[in-house]
């Protein structure tokens, strides 16, 4: 227990030693050279704490790979993988209603997702040491990807919901922190704001949910809420509460909005909300609590899902922007577990969610190197990189055949599991489901395919390299080392493959594949995107549902915000202002008798003794 | 002699005293308006002091603070006037009305 305790308190102690600490003693000037030495400290405190971390787990892993599990459905794989559970508590925080219990489990699902998440830590963390170099506020950056990742550790361990809440509201404040982090320009802290508000909303409601699982099963404990017998109206509630928090964390449609526009900041920032951290909790949370997630609320789930991966591939089709056609495939594969989720099988989706996280992590480190070269996001700035680039050119080539699903990289693999699970569920809405997942393999192998021909194919653009130099080492090694999990990871799950339904997803990738390569063929100038005809303009604003949130909740909001700041200003100040005006007008009453004439004042205060007196005498 | 004696001289004394200061133009008389206030005080402690047969003599002692306070502050009252003079060349009360509030105050509309 201890151990988990480490791991989960490593990055933290990192994140606020490189906080207090990498600018000590205080009052330095602030010198490119101290900018530089303060920059060293804090890349050494952010990085260290993660190897160390890494090697608790691989200690961990040797614990659970035997033990009495809980009780999951039969081919979950980090079940099967690593069957022991161990929890414990360092006290209890009594409430005066349900006590809260200050513990962590672990078991394989915790282990292998706090694998996932301090594997691309490290890479962020070791990428942006080369990709923020220069930058005066790396140390603070660097802390806040530290807290990130002990934020998402604790959610990964907690063994009680309000513990895991913590972890989850300090990743909704670091992400905030992290998509602003050149706030200087107004776009960037909009969107860092955007995305804050955003899944605060579904927050709110997964705090409402824990109440109710926690109130209903007398105990907040996860492994009490999973054992507790609740009735279904009670746990439909709470967990379609529940899944409000998912879908703003995780990035699900009705709340997605806010991680396109997250692009705003630092790229291994993406990389790191998008494949390890923030999109991956809400997943989490639903594998972690699925034994009570009831139908009802997995076919909610499910039909956000299947709109949410058609509709998301289909926005990152025609994105010109490379990173927002990764931030939408990045919804559009989260669909894809919650789809998982939904058929019942949290197995294959954090399958998935492990093999994506890999392979999207890489793809964000891989755009960021070429952002870093080109100078800017737009595919269309871009264009014949494979020779100026070729480390990037070939580990993106590799994630992008991991995204498509190609063998033998992990994301053939997982989502192979994803769509047997879709094809073989019992859920009542299966045929969407599955339906959904295919079209959308093959949308995903053309956007696929469309970026990585827009980026490194054809002509060269005319742009001067924005840096002058070419990327360094330490953005070179992470793509290169997670090119591993990427390549190998998915032959953890090569036992449970199909062969049949790997076929049937494998023809249609490479059918969407094979379209934008013809057409690309026949036009090497013109943008694949053109295919969508005219759905290209609704597709390329995802569908216009900024447009619509922005008429139905942003402008009645700024309405109503208007509405109280001028009933402020006229009514409340309006009272402080009036009171002072009339006590003004009062005095000029009250100043008609300070005339000068002291016999007169004399006089009145005669009068005013002489009333008293006999007013003592009379009462 | 019956205490009421001494006791009405002083009440009249006082009367014309608080007239003097109350309606006299002329601030020297006011002072001494005063002056005639102070001494029907006087007279009543004496009287008193002498009727309640005062082992202590309260009242006359006090009587001699009374006179001695009143030296000093006639002392400082005509030195205040004569000042006063020397700068207005009046000491008209009706007309020394600088402390008082100007005729049309200049009221500012922001509190």
């Amino acid at each position: 227990m201890t151990t988990a305790a480490t791991v989960v308190l490593l990055p933290f102690i990192g994140a606020v030693a490189g906080l207090l600490g990498s600018r000590w003693p205080r009052g330095r000037s602030r010198t490119e050279e101290n900018n530089a030495r303060a920059a060293r400290r804090a890349a050494w405190l952010a990085i260290v704490p993660l190897p160390v971390a890494l090697v608790l787990l691989g200690y961990l892993v040797w614990r659970t790979r035997v033990g009495p599990g809980l009780d999951w459905p039969p081919g979950t794989f980090y079940a099967d993988l690593l069957p022991g559970f161990r929890s414990g508590a360092w006290g209890v925080i009594e409430t005066g209603g349900v006590p809260i219990t200050v513990g962590l489990q672990i078991d394989g699902l915790s282990v292998l997702t706090a694998i996932l998440v301090c594997v691309v830590a490290l890479g962020v963390q070791v990428y942006s040491v080369g990709y923020l170099r220069g930058d005066p506020r790396y140390p603070s950056y660097a802390a806040f990807i530290s807290l990130f990742t002990s934020a998402m550790l604790l959610v990964v361990f907690a063994a009680d919901l309000l513990v895991l809440y913590v972890g989850w509201e300090l990743m909704g404040l670091c992400s905030y922190l992290l998509i602003g982090h050149w706030w200087e320009d107004r776009g960037n802290s909009r969107a860092a704001v955007k995305a804050f508000l955003v899944t605060r909303l579904g927050d709110v409601a997964f705090l409402f949910g824990i109440f109710t699982l926690g109130f209903a099963a007398g105990s907040f404990r996860i492994a009490d809420v999973l054992a507790a017998d609740l009735p279904e109206g009670t746990l439909v509630a709470a967990t379609l509460l529940l899944l409000g928090g998912v879908a703003g964390k995780s990035a699900q449609v009705p709340l997605h909005t806010w991680l396109p526009d997250a692009m705003a900041g630092p790229t291994p920032i993406s990389a790191l909300i998008h494949a390890a951290t923030m999109v991956a909790a809400g997943i989490f949370i639903v594998a972690r609590l699925f034994p009570i997630f009831p139908q009802p609320t997995l076919d909610v789930l499910g039909v956000l899902a299947a709109v949410g991966m058609l509709g998301a591939a289909l926005a990152a089709l025609a994105q010109d922007d490379l990173k927002r056609v990764l931030a939408y495939s990045t919804i559009s594969q989260l669909a894809y577990m919650a789809a998982a989720l939904a058929a019942g099988s949290p197995g294959a989706a954090i399958f998935h969610l492990m093999s994506h996280g890999a392979f999207k992590a890489l793809l964000f480190l891989c755009a960021g190197a070429v952002i870093h070269h080109v100078g800017s996001n737009l595919l269309s700035h871009m264009g014949g990189l494979r020779r100026v680039l070729p480390i990037p050119f070939w580990t993106m080539t590799i994630g992008f055949a991991a995204l498509v699903g190609l063998p033998p990289t992990s994301g053939f693999f997982s989502k192979d599991g994803v769509l047997l699970a879709l094809e073989h569920s019992a859920s009542p809405i299966r045929l969407l489901l599955y339906g959904s997942a295919l079209i959308t393999v093959g949308v995903t192998g053309a956007y696929a395919t469309r970026a990585w021909l827009r980026g490194f194919f054809g002509e060269q653009a005319p742009l001067e390299p924005a840096h002058g130099h070419a990327a360094p080492p330490t953005m070179l090694w992470p793509l290169v080392v997670l090119t591993v999990p990427t390549l190998l990871f998915g032959f953890l799950g090569a036992g449970d493959l199909a062969l049949g339904s790997a076929a049937v997803t494998l023809v249609v990738g490479l059918l969407g594949v094979a379209i934008v390569l013809a057409a690309w063929r026949a036009a090497p100038a013109a943008d694949p995107a053109r295919l969508l005809g005219p759905f290209r303009a609704p597709c390329e604003e995802a569908f216009y549902l900024d447009r619509v949130y922005d008429r139905l909740v942003t402008r009645p909001t700024m309405a109503l915000a208007l509405l109280v700041v001028r009933t402020d200003t006229s009514v409340v100040d309006g009272a402080v202002r009036g009171s002072g005006q009339l006590t003004l007008r009062l005095s000029r009453l009250v100043k008609l008798a300070q005339q000068g004439n002291a016999q007169l004042y004399v006089t009145g205060l005669l009068a005013g003794v002489l009333l008293i007196v006999v007013g003592a005498v009379v009462l | 002699m019956h205490v009421v004696y001494p006791v009405v001289v002083a009440a009249l004394l006082f009367s014309i005293g608080v007239y003097g200061v109350l309606a006299r133009r002329n601030t020297i008389l006011v002072l001494m308006s005063v002056e005639l206030m102070l001494n029907a005080v006087n007279l009543n402690l004496v009287a008193f002091d002498v009727w309640l047969r005062d082992v202590l003599h309260g009242g006359q002692v006090l009587t001699l603070f009374v006179i001695v306070i009143a030296a000093a502050e006639v002392g400082i009252g005509l030195a205040i006037v004569l000042a006063v003079y020397r700068n207005r060349r009046t000491i008209d009360l009706d007309r020394l009305r600088e402390l008082g509030e100007p005729v049309e105050p200049p009221v500012g509309d922001r509190g």
